[in-house]
């Protein structure tokens, strides 16, 4: 039993009590200090579409919203969370701001398995909202940070760029 | 002016149509239902401690202080799962003389890489049972290790499988023709050994499991994320004990498996063990790191090959050996060594020459299992077969289009053996090079080529040529009595309300399965697409089948519906003449309305059929039992495989500064017959590129000299990302096989086939003025740099 430092686990053991508006509406959780906001946002709030791949801030596949800004939500403790709000594809696809980009992804086959596909549509929004007409090449430096292993990525770059054309067209950003 | 009709213009037509997934809706709005996402009732959650050694002894587990734990529910060894799971061996019966040793969920005395899974806790939550981890102690004694190809080659050395003489696994030879013959008349010889680094396929969803064993009911039911989920139900039925029909396997969303989600691993055995011992549902899902320790690799071969010619650059014949090192045993159920055995069947295979010899050496060492990944040996045998024609081509003073030209068989000259044994239906290799040529704009390369290097501007041409294994029949695994189905099975239906479920057997996992079985179901039909439900991947509703690997889901499976939907056709037309007072054959099917077949009148709508034949089938004249579900399977026959093939060409430029590789373009010419879905195809083709140009320059699972992997996270193993990834231009010939009615083969490892074949001509051509040649992949930065003579 020597050597084992007891209060490991009582650290373990406590929670501490956060609030996020999510997706529109305010929550409040118990969250252990180590619990990430993807865990939580997956497990406790039951939000299954953000997903994790890498858990590390390298693949995308958790991207959110955080106070209108993608974040990786592996790479955050929940507790850091309280009091943001927070966006997630749920409420993303619920509040219809990306409601274009999905159709357009649907349409061009932009998706194969859709592990990455939330995390795309996250980074894509984002980038759309900062910039009306990226090129291309902007697109692929954007999503960068989003591997898909399924396709080739170019589908998912004419998605966003028909997009980006469409709204432009349409008079500017959402 | 209107264009000539096609078959297009019927209406419902929709094989060769573009349209989009129906599936893809959910999966863009967050509601995938991956295995990942699944949360039952009295749900526990597993964790395992993993060898830290690559090779050790175990003498000691002291696990006292994890089960005392709180939330921990147990502590697993391998004594505990032993006595509830049988024993597993990765071998096949055809391949003569082939060892592996017996696996078990959980190892009893020996550890044999580093990253095995040891130990297994099971806890209220994973981090629970990550605390848990922490607190066992095992005491390890260890062993030598074998590292690498050379040292489990050697005689004399530490051996993994103890009793066996050596570290060989399977040995093979072929020698077809006067080899040494050839090659001693031969005007010109080439030769060279290429190395292929260990790649792992880095699904974005990791492997992941739900098994719930019932007591009560004696039902076992596992959530897995597989692409096979009636191999799974054999398996658990047979190594578990429990009836086959009580056995229940759903793959629901998958994300991600390019043949790495159908290997049995350990963990998922123990997990499966372990909700049997305690009767209650249990999770695993692995973590990246797991993934790299845990999944499977593949490639890691090195071949050397030598390739005669007469003078006017006539291939006269291919010599190869093969030395694979498949980690510490063979894989179960499929075995370790299909990978080096289609890479020694597959070099040479779009060439006409007779005289071949090949030997296959199949290695153990203190590594994980490699095993099928996506395009099993096709991008080795390719590149090795691709790189020797260009310095063939280089030898002779011909341009790479013309030694192709004069040497791949010719379009007219079906059906063909390879000298290596395989049957070729009918194959387009000189269309797919012409073609190939004219939309590379080959010339305008060359010209462009030439003019920046005077600025010493390096860029690179590679083509390659392939051929690709599709439908595989029961020849495959069958006959080394491995139970892996080659057939099919499809249930269709005509509901109450004149729609259509079709239960099928090939599994969905993005590739557009459910999509191209709903659009054949509805060609077939005579339905609109949206009246045609599919469903997929779950055993105890689907008919039993092979599911999908080695492309044949479109192959097989759908040819399978097409001939379950043409069953149902009948019938439903049967009943409409009852009720018509017509011959079936004066009657068709449109847009769910039954019609004369002549003038397509319409005279009554197929949901009235339905309505007649479930609520008022006393209406129908006597002794009418209306058949409104079909089932039907389907097993290939003919050629044993359909085999596919295509051109690949790439534009690059080598930056001989820092050795950095930029793809400008890669263009592929494919041929998969008939093809149901362009959109489907094109980026499944270009989906295939990508994974391939990640082999060529980036991935590799590189290892320490003690056998620690030394890159496993994503920060550290590259996969390739948008930024680095050329725009592909893709186009198609379609050479449909006449062993189905479909027509269709498959093309989800065509693109992965010759990408790294392709990538590195392109790279030894531009590294040509400099003298310097690459000979392994990936084509890291320091390679070329190393090649340039100049790290
Ligand atoms: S899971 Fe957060 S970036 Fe990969
Ligand atoms: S669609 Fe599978 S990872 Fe992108």
């Amino acid at each position: 039993m020597s050597g084992f430092d007891e209060s490991l686990l009582d650290d373990a053991d406590e929670t501490e009590r956060v609030r996020f508006v999510v997706n529109g509406r305010k929550v409040a959780c118990e969250v252990a200090p180590r619990e990430t906001l993807l865990d939580c946002l997956r497990n406790a709030l039951e939000l299954t579409g953000t997903h994790a791949g890498c858990e590390m801030g390298a693949c995308g596949a958790c991207l959110v919203q955080l106070d209108g800004q993608a974040v990786h939500a592996c790479l955050m403790f929940a507790v850091q969370a309280d009091g943001a709000t927070i966006d997630t594809i749920e409420g993303l696809t619920e509040s219809g701001v990306i409601a274009d980009l999905q159709a357009e992804f649907h349409r061009r086959n932009a998706l194969q398995c859709g592990f990455c596909t939330p995390g795309m549509l996250v980074n894509a929004h984002e980038l759309l909202s900062q910039v009306t007409r990226p090129s291309r090449r902007d697109i692929r430096d954007a999503l960068s940070g989003n591997y898909c292993r399924c396709t080739g990525y170019e589908a998912i770059v004419d998605a966003i760029d028909a997009v980006a054309k469409a709204r432009s067209e349409r008079g500017g950003v959402t | 002016m209107s264009a000539p009709l096609t078959s297009l213009d019927r209406p419902n037509s929709y094989i060769g149509r573009s349209v989009p997934r129906p599936n893809a809706k959910r999966l863009l709005a967050g509601r995938g239902r991956y295995v990942s996402d699944l949360r039952l009732p009295r749900m526990l959650y597993a964790a395992f401690l993993r060898s830290p050694h690559a090779h050790a002894n175990i003498i000691s587990i002291d696990a006292g202080r994890a089960s005392a734990l709180e939330g921990v529910h147990l502590v697993a060894t391998g004594v505990d799962l032993a006595k509830i799971c049988s024993p597993w061996t990765g071998t096949l019966d055809h391949f003569k003389g082939m060892i592996s040793a017996p696996q078990l969920p959980l190892p009893l005395d020996r550890v044999v890489w580093a990253g095995q899974a040891v130990v297994a806790v099971v806890a209220e939550s994973r981090a629970i049972a990550e605390d848990a981890l922490e607190l066992i102690e095992i005491d390890y004694e260890d062993l030598p290790i074998v590292a690498d190809i050379d040292s489990a080659r050697e005689g004399g050395g530490p051996l993994i499988n103890p009793g066996s003489a050596n570290n060989v696994c399977f040995r093979s030879q072929l020698d077809n023709g006067s080899v040494d013959d050839a090659f001693a008349h031969a005007a010109h010889v080439v030769e060279e050994e290429l190395s292929f680094g260990r790649h792992t396929a880095v699904t974005l969803e990791p492997r992941a499991i739900v098994s719930d064993y019932d007591p009560s009911a004696e039902m076992l039911t596992v959530h897995h994320a597989t692409q096979t989920p009636y191999q799974f139900q054999d398996l658990y039925s047979r190594h578990f004990g429990i009836p086959e029909a009580r056995v229940r396997v759903i793959a629901t969303d998958i994300g991600g498996s390019f043949g790495m989600k159908l290997h049995v691993y350990h963990e998922d055995m123990a997990v499966v063990g372990l909700s049997i011992l305690l009767g209650r549902p249990v999770k695993y899902v692995t973590d990246r790191i797991e993934s790299f320790v845990s999944d499977i690799h593949a490639r890691d071969h090195r071949v050397r090959a030598r390739m005669a010619l007469d003078a006017k650059g006539e291939i006269l014949a291919m010599d190869v050996l093969d030395l694979t090192a498949i980690g510490a045993f063979s894989t179960y159920p499929r075995t370790s060594v299909v990978e080096g055995n289609q890479v020694i069947r597959l070099i040479g295979a779009p060439y006409r020459f007779k005289n071949y010899r090949a030997r296959l050496e199949v290695l153990f060492q203190n590594k994980v299992q490699t095993s099928q990944y996506r395009a099993v040996g096709h991008p080795i045998a390719c590149a090795v077969t691709e790189r020797l024609v260009d310095m063939a081509a280089a030898k002779l003073g011909l341009d790479p289009f013309a030694i192709r030209a004069q040497n791949l068989i010719a379009d007219d000259a079906y059906p063909q053996t390879s000298p290596t044994g395989y049957r070729f239906e009918a194959l387009s290799h000189q269309a797919c090079l012409k073609r190939l040529h004219e939309m590379m704009d080959y010339d305008g390369l060359r010209a462009e080529q030439a003019e920046l290097r005077k600025g010493g501007i390096y860029r690179g041409i590679g083509i390659a040529a392939f051929v690709e294994i599709t439908n595989p029949s029961p020849a495959f695994y069958g006959v080394g009595g491995a139970r892996i189905s080659s057939q099919d099975g499809a249930i269709i239906s005509l509901t109450p309300s004149g729609e259509v479920r079709c239960l099928i057997s090939v599994t969905e996992q993005g590739q557009g399965t459910e999509a191209i079985i709903s659009q054949i179901v509805a060609d077939q039909l005579g339905l609109a697409q949206e009246h045609v439900k599919v469903i997929t991947g779950d055993t105890e509703v689907t008919p039993h089948g092979g599911a999908t690997w080695a492309c044949r889901g479109a192959g097989i499976g759908g040819e399978t519906a097409l001939q379950a939907t043409r069953a149902l056709r009948r019938n439903i037309l049967e009943i409409a003449a009852l009720i018509l007072q017509e011959q079936p054959s004066a009657l068709d099917i449109i847009d769910g309305e039954v019609v004369d077949a002549g003038t397509r009148n319409q005279r009554m709508p197929i949901s009235e059929i339905a309505r007649i034949a479930y609520f008022r089938s006393d209406t129908l004249p006597p002794g009418t039992q209306a058949q409104l579900t079909v089932s039907h399977h389907f097993a290939p026959q003919g050629y044993p495989f359909a085999f596919t093939n295509g051109i690949q060409g790439c534009s690059l430029e080598v930056d001989v500064e820092t050795g950095l590789i930029k793809m400008l373009k890669h263009f592929i010419v494919e041929d998969c017959g008939r093809v149901i879905n362009p959109m489907l195809v094109d980026e499944q083709l270009r989906g295939g590129i990508v994974q391939g140009l990640g082999a060529a320059l980036f991935e590799e699972c590189r290892y320490s000299e003690t056998g620690q992997l030394v890159n496993g996270s994503l920060a550290d193993y590259l996969v390739p990302m948008p930024m680095e990834m050329p725009d592909i231009v893709i186009a198609h010939i379609e050479t449909p096989t006449a062993d189905t009615d479909l027509g269709a083969k498959g093309c989800g490892e065509a693109g992965t086939a010759a990408a790294s074949a392709c990538v590195l001509n392109a790279v030894n051509d531009a590294l040509a003025p400099f003298d310097a040649t690459i000979n392994s992949i990936p084509i890291t930065p320091a390679r070329v740099l190393k090649a340039l003579k100049r790290f």
